[in-house]
């Protein structure tokens, strides 16, 4: 019997490039996609965003190494500016693809954003439904075999079924998202099972993306094994903004180190904690 | 071919109507009908409606036009442009 207690989930590795060696706390750290070292594992959505000047204070809260942005016709009011601020702190650049109802909307979405901001990375989001705006399955497989074809680091933001993120890994996904409940919702993790089944046979890394509500759904992703964490309306339409960027950072942290110390098991009765031997006759 | 080879259409910006454009000269650029010069290019609208061509892209008929190809892609009548940058989101 090792002195470390198992888990539903089993423990050591959850996605690529994470192997989890004790030993080398560093190497533990890093969260790799695609071969990049991302210095955070919380991913940082722009939208909602009340303001430039509060998203600056809220990408250095919350220490985001990885923001997305959305790609929208030019205007005049001044759209483009937020590349500066991520630029300007360091932060990469994270295209989605939101809006796109079929897999060629999305394709020339990514080749646009490809051209605009000099990156292959795409956010894949394909989108089936108006009112709950979950992801359809056929049409974003189809995008992301396509975009992986054309050489692009491709992060599908997928519903929370295991054997759709398989197939998305399979047609050559660099990471996938599965969402928790509805984007913008703020219902948390519908299907804790799932996410954790999706992260223990994943290869790649898995970013629980869509539905958080509150810093400690943030927490349970990690737990239940998620590579990282993409966290959007919860913070930028919070009371406070930067303080929740503060929040989640610390709350990805946390569910980062409970997952590695290795939970106890549940069990339905009590078991003392404090020693049964040696208690005075009374 | 004036100073200004792209012009928006007088008084159909927001209710474009095809009638009222030279048919040789109207495209469609994000939603709105324009009037360019013979010869103007992707680069000319570019330069018209961007304060700086930093973060964008253009489609063209719903193709990439790479920001290498703008200034020798000639605009034709009927050409439907998204011109697209940064926005928050996601």
């Amino acid at each position: 019997m090792s002195g470390r207690p198992s888990t539903a989930t089993g423990d050591a590795t959850t996605a690529g490039g994470d192997a989890t060696t004790e030993a080398d706390p560093a190497a533990a750290a890093a969260f790799t996609v695609a071969g990049r070292a991302l210095g955070s594992r919380l991913v940082l959505g722009t939208g909602g965003i009340a303001s430039l000047e509060v998203l600056d204070a809220v990408v250095e809260a919350s220490g985001s190494s990885l923001a997305t942005v959305a790609l929208r016709r030019v205007d005049a009011a001044g759209r483009g500016g937020i590349l500066d601020v991520l630029r300007a702190r360091g932060v990469a650049v994270l295209p989605n693809t939101a809006g796109c109802f079929t897999a060629a909307e999305a394709v020339l979405t990514a080749k646009l954003a490809r051209e605009a901001f000099d990156t292959d990375w795409v956010k894949l989001e394909v989108i089936g439904d108006e009112d709950t705006l979950l992801p359809d399955a056929v049409e974003l497989l189809d995008a992301a075999e396509q975009l992986c074809d054309q050489g692009f680091v491709v992060l599908p933001y997928t519903t929370d079924d295991p054997v759709l993120a398989r197939r998305l890994e399979q047609v050559g996904c660099a990471a996938v998202m599965p969402l928790g409940s509805p984007i913008g919702s703020g219902l948390g993790i519908r299907n804790p099972h799932n996410i954790a089944l999706i992260a223990e046979r994943s290869s790649v890394p898995v970013v629980l993306d869509a539905g958080i509500g509150t810093a400690s759904d943030a927490t349970l992703a990690m737990e239940l094994g998620c590579a990282a964490v993409m966290v959007a309306t919860a913070i930028t339409r919070s009371r406070q903004p930067v303080r929740m960027a503060g929040a989640f950072r610390a709350a990805v942290e946390a569910g980062w180190q409970a997952r590695r110390a290795g939970r106890i098991p549940r069990r339905y009765l009590a078991r003392a904690s404090s020693p049964v031997e040696g208690m005075p006759e009374l | 071919m004036g100073e200004t080879p792209v012009q928006e259409v007088p008084g159909v910006g927001a209710s474009p109507s095809p009638s009222q454009v030279p048919s040789d000269l109207g495209v469609v650029m994000n939603g709105h009908e324009f009037v360019v010069a013979p010869g103007a290019t992707v680069a000319d609208l570019v330069r018209t409606w961007c304060p700086s061509p930093d973060g964008i892209a253009v489609a063209r008929n719903r193709e990439v036009v790479p920001r290498s190809q703008w200034g020798s892609t000639p605009l034709a009548a009927g050409d439907v442009v998204e011109i697209v940058t940064a926005a928050a989101g996601g």
